[in-house]
């Protein structure tokens, strides 16, 4: 299994872009490892792999910071590390409460926010929530950087923007301003160690039983994690009430694209995924509860 | 030129430094039970959801079968052979055996494993808090009862307020002298009689 394949293990993003600049062929990234090791002990792709880049270690890519309302996470933030992170609880508490929902401590202390989306899974926890938080990813390699907004990095299932020498260096997040609320909810099997089936997260802010600056972001029902722009349209601006629930369930509904495996059918995700925004738009109309931001 | 199919791992292992010679792709898993033959951390799923390899990383819990061996360079693992305090089990391992926290014994070394890293964090040991912190160890055997039991009770045995308010009447450990036979090195398998009064 792999026995031949070298690992480079580099230390700084200097290391790391020097071997990108020779684009080694089949060069695979490994951050944490909690997915690509899972795949790998699977036999899933093996052929593909010439080369590893192990940039687990790279500490200019392991942090977190609030600076003139911008978080900005490092790739390889871990799920421990969101978790604990002050300016993450700050600023976006609900990707800090979505790390302690992923996988169990093992996974958290090893799983990155980089790999997640890197991964580019459409059941990622985060990704959901830096869609519809309207994250910026930054990427960068030995020919510069680039930013993309983060619904713009998942091109299909499993493929992201990213180019050959390319690495994801981290996201930038506008944080939550006064009255303004990012609210999600993953629905697994149960609450512990479990991959969601259906996910959806809305960023708004509430103010005389309207909505306004409404993103929504849903997961696991489409080849990627899914901005719902025809939800958007019908929420924005208009009054919180049970007729604009059901105009929200209907476009949402109407634009995912789930579809059957072994987790849950195309129609009990859509069902589900109408349902839960509903709620989270019932919320937003009530006063903030614990467990979700304010 | 060296030879990239293999790396020189060093690494300290239950506080010993060791060095071997593995493929850099090798999981962690596997070097320590083939290249250092510490067999007590078990593969169970491969894929990081039963926690049966788990060990601590650098003061971390990680699932050793999701950790490469270029990873580990220079790193400090503990496994379940490094809960030995002087040769014996130490409370926790006690109170597994004591509370019969262990059956066919395939998670109990992870289930220690993670329990010990608990333990180590200092925080309340409230039956929450011993859950989440299991969370990734799956037992299909002992429905988990008696595993957050024990290891409650090896909180209150470490932190010097005696046995846990979790022990069932007649089942507490003494403060010292461990659980009878199952001080020797057989003590791992967990299937050692406990204190008198064992229903």
């Amino acid at each position: 299994m792999l026995s031949c394949v070298p690992v480079t293990s580099v230390s700084s993003l200097a290391e790391a872009f020097a071997l990108l600049a020779d684009r080694p062929r089949g060069l695979r990234v490994l951050a944490g490892g909690t997915d690509f090791l899972a795949q790998v002990n699977a036999g899933v792709g093996l052929e593909r792999i010439g080369h590893v880049l192990d940039i687990s270690r790279v500490g200019e890519l392991r942090f977190t910071r609030l600076s003139g309302g911008l978080l900005a996470a490092g790739a390889l933030a871990t799920f421990t590390d969101l978790a604990r992170s002050a300016p993450v609880r700050q600023a976006l508490p609900a990707l800090a409460q979505v790390a302690r929902e992923i996988g169990a401590r093992a996974i958290q202390n090893r799983g990155t926010l980089g790999g997640n989306a890197c991964n580019a899974s459409p059941a990622g926890d985060t990704l959901p929530i830096l869609v519809a938080a309207g994250a910026t990813f930054v990427l960068g390699g030995p020919r510069g950087e680039r930013r993309l907004p983060a619904e713009e990095f998942f091109l299909a299932y499993r493929k992201t923007a990213l180019a050959a020498d390319e690495l994801l260096l981290r996201a930038e997040i506008p944080a939550l301003a006064p009255g303004e609320r990012l609210a999600y909810r993953k629905v697994g099997t149960r609450a512990a160690q479990s991959i969601a089936r259906a996910f959806v997260a809305v960023r708004a802010a509430a103010a005389g039983g309207r909505c306004s600056g409404v993103r929504i972001a849903a997961g696991c029902v489409a080849p990627v994690p899914m901005r719902c722009r025809a939800a958007e349209a019908a929420v924005e601006g208009r009054a919180l009430e049970p007729a604009l629930f059901e105009a929200a369930r209907g476009a949402i509904e109407g634009e995912i694209r789930p579809i059957t495996d072994l987790r849950a059918t195309a129609e009990w995700r859509r069902r589900v995924t109408g349902n839960v925004l509903v709620r989270l738009l019932e919320g937003l109309a009530g006063p903030p509860r614990s467990g979700e931001d304010s | 030129m060296p030879d990239p199919a293999r790396m020189e791992l060093s690494l300290t292992v239950n506080g010993e430094r060791r060095t071997v010679s593995v493929a850099p792709m090798a999981r962690l898993l596997d070097v320590l039970r083939e290249a250092l033959g510490l067999t007590g951390t078990k593969e169970g799923c491969g894929e990081g959801e039963c926690g049966a390899c788990a060990v601590i990383l650098d003061g971390e819990l990680v699932n050793s079968c999701l950790v490469v061996a270029a990873q580990a360079r220079g790193a400090a693992v503990t496994t379940v052979e490094g809960l030995l305090a002087d040769g014996e089990p130490g409370a926790l391992q006690r109170a597994f055996v004591a509370h019969g926290a262990a059956q066919c014994g395939i998670c109990t070394p992870g289930m220690l494993v993670a329990a010990r890293c608990f333990l180590d964090g200092g925080a309340p040991a409230t039956g929450e808090a011993v859950r989440e912190a299991i969370a990734g160890n799956l037992c299909r055997c002992t429905g988990y009862v008696k595993i957050v039991e024990a290891i409650q009770d090896a909180a209150g045995m470490e932190g010097g307020a005696g046995g846990g308010a979790a022990v069932p009447e007649g089942r507490a450990l003494a403060a010292s002298g461990g659980a009878g036979s199952g001080g020797g090195s057989g003590g791992g398998d967990g299937l050692g009689p406990p204190a008198a009064g064992r229903p």
